[in-house]
Parts: C-alpha cells; structure tokens; sequence
C-alpha cells in the first residue's frame, strides 16, 4: 500500500458550512481541532440559503420561543422530539444575537433591531396569522452566516484543510479513531488520527433530478457513517421546497410569499385559499402541504398553459391588491423589491429572462432537505440504536445530523437556526470530551478498506459512465419517491436502484492520475448517492401512512396508532435492518395540521 | 445549435506546457450555461478534463474562468450571452496571474492571503449591550457597507486587474473590497488596522480605475466605486 500521512489532532471536523464552522469556533477554544472540507470553505452550501434564520426575537411583533416551538412541532408533523426542539427556540434567541455580535450584517428594522419577515408556518398565537421571525440580510442570509463565521475563523486561527475529501470514518467497536481523508490536489490518502470526530457535512439532494441543492450535496456523511454500522434516522422525509425554478430547480425563498408574494395556477387562482389547501394562511403553509398543493394543481390541468409549473407573483400590483383584499395596511413597490429581493431578482433575469417586478416567475417543487439523518442527541452525540446508546467521541451536526428538530417536515429558516445551535452545542461537547477522552491507537491498515475501493473504481473497465448511472438514479427517483409516492412507485425504485448497483460495478473512469481527480471522486459519491437513495426508499416503504414530507397515494393518513416514530435503518452485510425508536413528545399532543 | 468550446488544457503528471482542446457539442440551448457545456465535455467526453464548481448558481464564487477573453462564472453564463446563431464559438481558460494546477484550477491561496492580510473579520472588543440583545444599527449605517457583503471570493475581479498581473504583491481589488466591508460598518472598532494595510505601498494605490474589477464582478459589486471610498477615507481621514 502505498504511503499514507498521518496528522494527529484533538478532534476533527468534517465540513466547513454553518454548522462545522459554528463547531469549529466553539471546540476550537480548548481542543485542537482540524477542519476539513472538500471545498473551499466559502463554497459550502450554506451559502446558498436565501430567506432568514428563525429566532423569536419579537423586534417588530410579539412573539416567544414557545409560539415557535409549537409552529416546529406542527409544522414536523409531530414527529420532531419535542425537547429538543424547546432547545433549538430558545437557544436560537441568544444564538442569533451572537451571530450579531459576531459582525453578521443583518437587516435593520427603522429602531435599529434585526429585521425580521414572515415565512411559512410561523404564527403569531395572538393574531392567528404568519409572524415576523425570520432575521434576514436581504436574500442572503445563509452568505452572511457562512461568511461571518468563516471570517472568525480566520481571527481564531482554526485549523482548515481546504479540499481534503473525507472518504472513511475510522471506527473500532464502540470508538472512533479519525478519519481517511484524499488531498484533492495531490490525490494523496491522509488519515487524521483523534479523539473525537463530527460529521458536519450536509445534504444529499443530487439524490433527485430537479435539486435546490450544489453539485457536492452527495451524502458522503451518511453513506459513510452507514457503512461504519451506524443507522441513518427518518430517512423517507426529504423536503421538496415548493418554489424551485422551472426545470432548473434554482430555489426562491420562501421570503418572496413571506413579502406578499402568491402562487396562481394556470386558471389565474389563488389556489392554496381558493381550492382550499390552505384557507386560513393560504401562500404561507408549512412546505409540504404547498409542494403538494402545486403537485395535484399541475396533475389536475391547472398548471400554467397545461404545463408541469404554477406562478409565483410578487409583482407590486398583484402583492397589493391581494395586501387590500385581505384587509392589511401594507404595500410594496419596485424599490422594495430589489432592496429585499436581489438575489433572486437576479437569478430570475439570469436564468429566465423574467423580471420579477413586473412579471411572473415559474415555478415547480425542488428537491430541498433531508429532515433525517445521522442520529444524535441535542450535544451532537451520535445515538447508534432505539435505546440511545451513543457511539462515544462520534458526533453530527447541521443538516446531516438527524436530532430531531425537524421531524416529517421542516419549516423554513429552521435550518439555519439548527446549524449555529447545534453546531455550537456540538463544539462544546466535543471540546469537553477531548479533555479527558484518550487518543486510542489507529489499528492496522486504518486506511485499507477504502483505498481497495479506490482501487477498484480506477482499475474498473465495464465501459459505464458515471452520469449515466446517476441521471438514471436521478430520474428514478424523481419518478417514484418525490412529492407523492406509492408502495407501486417505491418497489419500482428499488427495482431501478438494485440494477443500477450492478451498473455501478462497471463505472469506468478515464482519468488515472492523481492531481485533482474529480473523475475518481464524482464515481465514489455516486455510490454514497446511491446508498441514500435506497435508505430513502426502504425507510419509505415501510412506513404504511402520510405523514410530512413523506406522502403516500396509498396510505393518504396520518396513523399515529402505529407510526408515531423515528424510522433507524441499519446496513447489515448486503442487506439491511430496520428498527424504531418512540418520539419524544412534551407539551404538546398530535392533532390534525390546518393551515 | 452546437458549440465549439476551445478549452485551455493542461494535466502536471502528463504535460509540459498548456494546450488548447478542442470540443464540438450538438443539440445544445441557449439556456444552457457554460458550466453546463463544461460538464458535457466532462461527462461525455473526456473525463480528465479538471474544474471547480458547486452551487451552480452564481453564489459559492467556485467556477470564475476567462470566458471568450472576459472573467465570468461559468455557471452564470448562459450561452445566448455569448453568440447566437447555428454555432457558438466557446474559449475557456483559467483565470490569470494565478499559478494553473491543471485544466481551469488555479492555485487560490495567494489571493486568500491577500484577503486574510485586511483583518476581513469583525473586531469590536467593547461588551456587548447589557440587555443581552444585537447591537443597533441605523437603516442608513448599514447601508454603507451592503454592497461589499455580497462578495463571494470568486476572484473574478483580482485576476481580470492589469496591476495585479503587474504585481502579484498588489492585494487586490477583492481584498479591498472586504476591508471596503469592515471600514464602513459603524459598529466595528479596527478601522485604522485594515487602512494601514491597504494604505500600503501594495494597496489601493496601485488601482489605475480601468473598471475592469467592476465590470467583472458577477455579484455586480461596484468595486471601483469601494475602493474609491477607501482611497478617500486614507486621504481624509474620515469615514
Ligand atoms: C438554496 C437553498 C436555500 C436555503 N435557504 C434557507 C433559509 O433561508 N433558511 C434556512 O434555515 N435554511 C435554508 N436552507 C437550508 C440550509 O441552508 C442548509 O440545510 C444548511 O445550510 C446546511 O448546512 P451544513 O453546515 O449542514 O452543510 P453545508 O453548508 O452544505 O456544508 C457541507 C460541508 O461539508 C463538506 N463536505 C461534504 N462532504 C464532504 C466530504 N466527503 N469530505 C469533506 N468535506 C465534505 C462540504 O465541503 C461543506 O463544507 C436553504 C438551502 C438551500 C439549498
Ligand atoms: S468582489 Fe466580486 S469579483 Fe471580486 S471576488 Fe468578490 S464577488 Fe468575485
Ligand atoms: S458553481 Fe457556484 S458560483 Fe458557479
């Protein structure tokens, strides 16, 4: 074999978008932690993330973390643990301020306060209708997150290894030794030797065809930690975001409808009141029940011109007869727009030509956001079974990390709230763990396993690309497990990924060398693509009832009876096992969700 | 309508000096960008062929190449922008002044020096307001600084300038444009620190104003306007 470098740290971080970065400057203050990233850190996806981080800040309206822990428990279909999500709104309160005091630029309100705007499914309990809780800077929120806390790093001196693909989680029984790394510019193996590790490594929406999400967003992380025995939690709930761009699926925050914007199909309605999806809060709905709403629209005819899109219209004319028509004060104009809008103003001109001011924008639902995960608790610990047993130095955090906060579906700006709470709280545990825990030895031939499957990807010679079997894993699974799916549908998938595991075996690459093999690489994250995408499936077809995100033509019910809980899959040689784990309620009880 | 993409080639454990490859692409759409056209000739022809890239939208700063002789991201370029008619003519080379690794990747860590050298973090030792809560910052306030937030270190800017192909030494329009971004935030206290850097003699004197920064920014920052605003503030003293 050939050789491998070794470095030796405290603990090693795997992922530099919000939540590796929030760890990194929280363990970094007593541990001496490494960061590696496959990207530069800048380039995580976090940056991507448009309409706000959710905090009730109440800077403009009442509001409590209470209000918000009940719209999140709503909002998952009661399938999130209620007392982590206590944790996650009332941390969020103080996280967001230090975000500030960080130097993050949010938005002002006129009294100076952080500015906040309505989103999806989060209410005011006083009014009845959507609340202020969304802190935002324009249409970049997650930009400034990834950037303030990355610039902090810099202050702190964290340790970064920039473009150091994570490949291997070095685990011996109940304890994890470090990680097998490949030095993307040298195509060298490195192992990283430590006490703990945390996987912070974000989605895995490249599962589907029509994607929110970056070109990196493969699942390494829970491929990876799967085939190390631990089991991935809820994984048959991934959100499609209602409002991606027509084939491109480029997402348009949900700030748009949370600045007035509505949603008209192809018969020029209002469909989320009209047709009664949603009377009471109509375009600002949790996600799931919208994406569904524009999935029968477009099935019933009612798409745009017959077509697979709605419209989504923020155009001040149509934003302020509907502002009169529901009776509120406000009105909007183009300055508006553009000052709280940019972004996907210029997306929208980029992409399609279409002026968002003065026209509207078609839309159709994206593949957005992996609501399971790696399992762990609200420390970031990661839980290996039903009994929460934790693997000792093993950690998660951000949108790999499956606590629960989010249950069946996440509301929006929730996600950037769980990074910087629970990538903080991560740091923190990870730090003190170091303290006293041992560096244990590296077995032997720590790095073997995963060089002998690098081995085999380059010396393969079946003649198969590897975006060939991806775009058919992509359309497969866009075709059977999207929005809607079916016992029918999901066999179907099975079907289409068993074979597609044969193809696999028969990739064949054409570059050999080493420097920045993307080649080699984007083979080996087809097959993490392709174990989420079954763990997907699997998990999907067992749960016989609609629940979330997870929305079935066959079992069209929710079943509390037998379904309130946790979904853990386990690989298990060739095959695999399911288990479940109860859901933590609290203070509040199952009922049926009315927008 | 087809594309011929002539792309600046170069592999350091085969080749001694750069070349040219050539690719011809069938049934393509103006809609397409190029980092659509990039990744065909990666999947379907020729897998060695190296570049970056991520969110494929114009927001993680990943995929700046010079593209038809113009810095831009390859994925916020669509190929109507660059020709019409039966047959594109595409040229992508890496961005330049930076050292090639292979293909369309360049070594970035020279100019993340040069943005690390302004401090491009928030410094304010004073305690935070006792009530626990944000700092307060007036609407007018925060609005000096907004458009220099946006920056996404593509790098666009600093390889497109004549000053800083002269001098590599020179930090760069990006690097200003981020000190742009602390100088003017009211509520930041090392004002004085990051003047002194870019104050330098590799500073902003070395801006000639040719624009060429501002008209490559795809993030349309107005890089020229910022660094205008920081020579005034060294010539002043007053932000
Ligand atoms: C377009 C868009 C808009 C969004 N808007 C919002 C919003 O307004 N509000 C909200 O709350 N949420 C939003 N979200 C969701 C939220 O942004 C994401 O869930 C969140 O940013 C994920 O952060 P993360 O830190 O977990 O991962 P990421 O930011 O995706 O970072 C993953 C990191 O892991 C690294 N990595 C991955 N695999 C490996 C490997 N094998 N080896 C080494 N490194 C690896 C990557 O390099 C990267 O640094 C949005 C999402 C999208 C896609
Ligand atoms: S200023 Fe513009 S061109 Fe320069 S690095 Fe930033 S985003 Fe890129
Ligand atoms: S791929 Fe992210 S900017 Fe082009």
């Amino acid at each position: 074999m050939a050789q491998v470098k070794i470095h030796t740290f405290d603990a090693v971080i795997v992922g530099a978008g919000g939540a590796g970065l929030m760890a990194a400057l929280y363990a970094s203050r007593s541990a001496n932690v490494a960061v590696l990233s496959k990207l530069y850190p800048t380039r995580s996806h976090t940056g991507a993330a448009q309409g706000g981080i959710g905090a009730a800040l109440a800077n403009m309206e009442e509001d409590s973390w209470e209000w918000h822990s009940y719209d999140t428990v709503k909002g998952s279909d009661y399938l999130a643990d209620q007392d982590a999500v206590d944790v996650l709104t009332k941390e969020a309160i103080n996280t967001v301020v230090e975000l500030e005091h960080m130097g993050l630029p949010f938005d002002r309100f006129p009294n100076g306060k952080i500015s906040q705007r309505r989103f999806g499914g989060h209410m005011s309990k006083t009014t009845g209708r959507p609340v202020m809780r969304a802190c935002h800077a324009a249409d970049r929120t997650g930009h400034m997150i990834l950037q303030t806390l990355y610039q902090q790093c810099i202050k702190n001196e964290v340790n970064f290894f920039d473009e150091f693909h994570v490949v291997d989680l070095i685990r011996v029984d109940d304890t994890v030794r470090g990680v097998v790394a490949i030095e993307i510019a040298t195509g060298e193996f490195h192992i990283f030797h430590s006490k703990a590790v945390m996987f912070a490594t974000g989605g895995w929406g490249r599962v589907w065809e029509v994607t929110s999400n970056a070109h990196s967003l493969t699942g390494d992380g829970p491929a990876i930690a799967l085939r190390r025995g631990i089991p991935l939690q809820d994984m048959e709930f991934f959100q499609f975001h209602p409002t991606g761009i027509f084939k491109l699926g480029i997402l348009i925050t949900e700030g748009v409808r949370g600045e007035g914007g509505v949603l008209i199909n192809g018969e020029g309605e209002r469909f989320m009141g009209v047709r009664g999806y949603a009377p009471n809060v109509k375009d600002l709905a949790s996600r799931d029940v919208v994406s569904r709403a524009i999935y029968l629209e477009i099935k019933a005819g009612r798409g745009i011109n017959g077509q697979k899109y709605v419209h989504l219209d923020v155009t001040p004319e149509t934003v302020n007869r509907y502002y009169e028509e529901d009776g509120e004060d406000r009105r909007i104009d183009r300055a508006y727009i553009e000052a709280k809008l940019p972004d996907i103003a210029d997306f929208t001109r980029t992409y399609l030509g279409v002026d968002p001011v003065t026209e509207p924008m078609p839309v159709q639902p994206t593949a957005h956001y992996g609501m399971g995960g790696i399992p762990t608790d609200v420390h970031g610990r990661v839980l290996l079974d039903a009994q929460k047993n934790p693997l000792p130095g093993f950690y998660a955090a951000g949108e790999v990390a499956c606590v629960s906060v989010h249950g069946a579906n996440r509301l929006g700006t929730n996600s950037l709230t769980d990074l910087v709470v629970f990538g903080k709280l991560a740091g923190k545990d990870m730090a003190n763990y170091c303290q006293t825990a041992e560096l244990l030895p590296l077995p032997d031939g720590a790095a073997d396993d995963v060089m002998a499957e690098f081995d085999r990807i380059r010396n393969s010679g079946g003649g198969v690309k590897t975006y060939e079997v991806r775009n058919k894993m992509q359309v497969s699974m866009t075709e059977n497990v999207s929005v809607f799916r079916t016992e029918e549908t999901m066999k179907q998938a099975l079907e289409d990924l068993e074979a597609l595991r044969d193809e696999y075996q028969k990739v064949e690459i054409q570059d050999k060398g080493k420097v920045f093999n993307s080649d080699i690489l984007e083979a080996w994250e087809l097959g993490c693509l392709l174990d989420t995408a079954e763990v997907t499936t699997v998990s999907g077809l067992a749960r016989t009832e609609s629940r979330g995100a997870h929305a079935r033509d066959d079992y069209t019910e929710r079943d509390d009876e037998n379904w309130l809980m946790h979904t853990l899959y386990y690989k298990e040689g060739d095959g695999y096992r399911l288990d479940y784990k109860p859901v933590t309620l609290g203070r509040y009880e199952p009922k049926p969700r009315v927008y | 309508m087809q594309a011929q993409l002539r792309i600046r080639r170069y592999n350091p454990e085969k080749d001694t000096s750069g070349y040219w490859g050539e690719y011809t692409l069938n049934n393509i759409n103006p809609n397409d960008s190029v980092l659509d056209l990039l990744h065909r000739v990666k999947w379907e022809i020729d897998g060695t062929l190296a570049l970056r890239r991520s969110c494929a939208h114009g927001v993680c700063g990943s995929d700046a190449f010079r593209i038809n002789g113009t810095n831009m991201l390859a994925c916020k370029t669509l190929v109507s922008r660059l020709g019409a008619g039966e047959t594109v003519k595409i040229q992508v080379e890496p961005i330049l002044g930076l050292r090639v690794i292979k293909d369309l990747i360049v070594d970035m860590e020279p100019f993340m020096n040069h943005y690390k050298s302004v401090l491009p973090y928030f410094i304010n030792d004073e305690a935070a307001p006792e009530n626990g809560r944000e700092r307060l910052q007036s609407q007018e306030d925060r609005a000096r600084f907004d458009d220099t937030t946006k920056c996404i270190l593509c790098a666009a800017c600093t390889t497109s300038c004549p000053s800083f192909w002269a001098n590599e030494r020179y930090i760069g329009p990006a690097a200003i444009v981020n000190a742009h971004r602390f100088i003017f935030d009211s509520r930041d206290q090392a004002p004085e620190k990051r003047l002194a850097v870019v104050g330098d003699t590799f500073g902003v004197w070395r801006c000639r104003t040719n624009f060429n920064c501002t008209n490559a920014c795809p993030r349309e920052i107005e890089i020229t306007k910022a660094i205008a605003e920081v020579k005034k503030v060294l010539a002043t003293g007053e932000i």
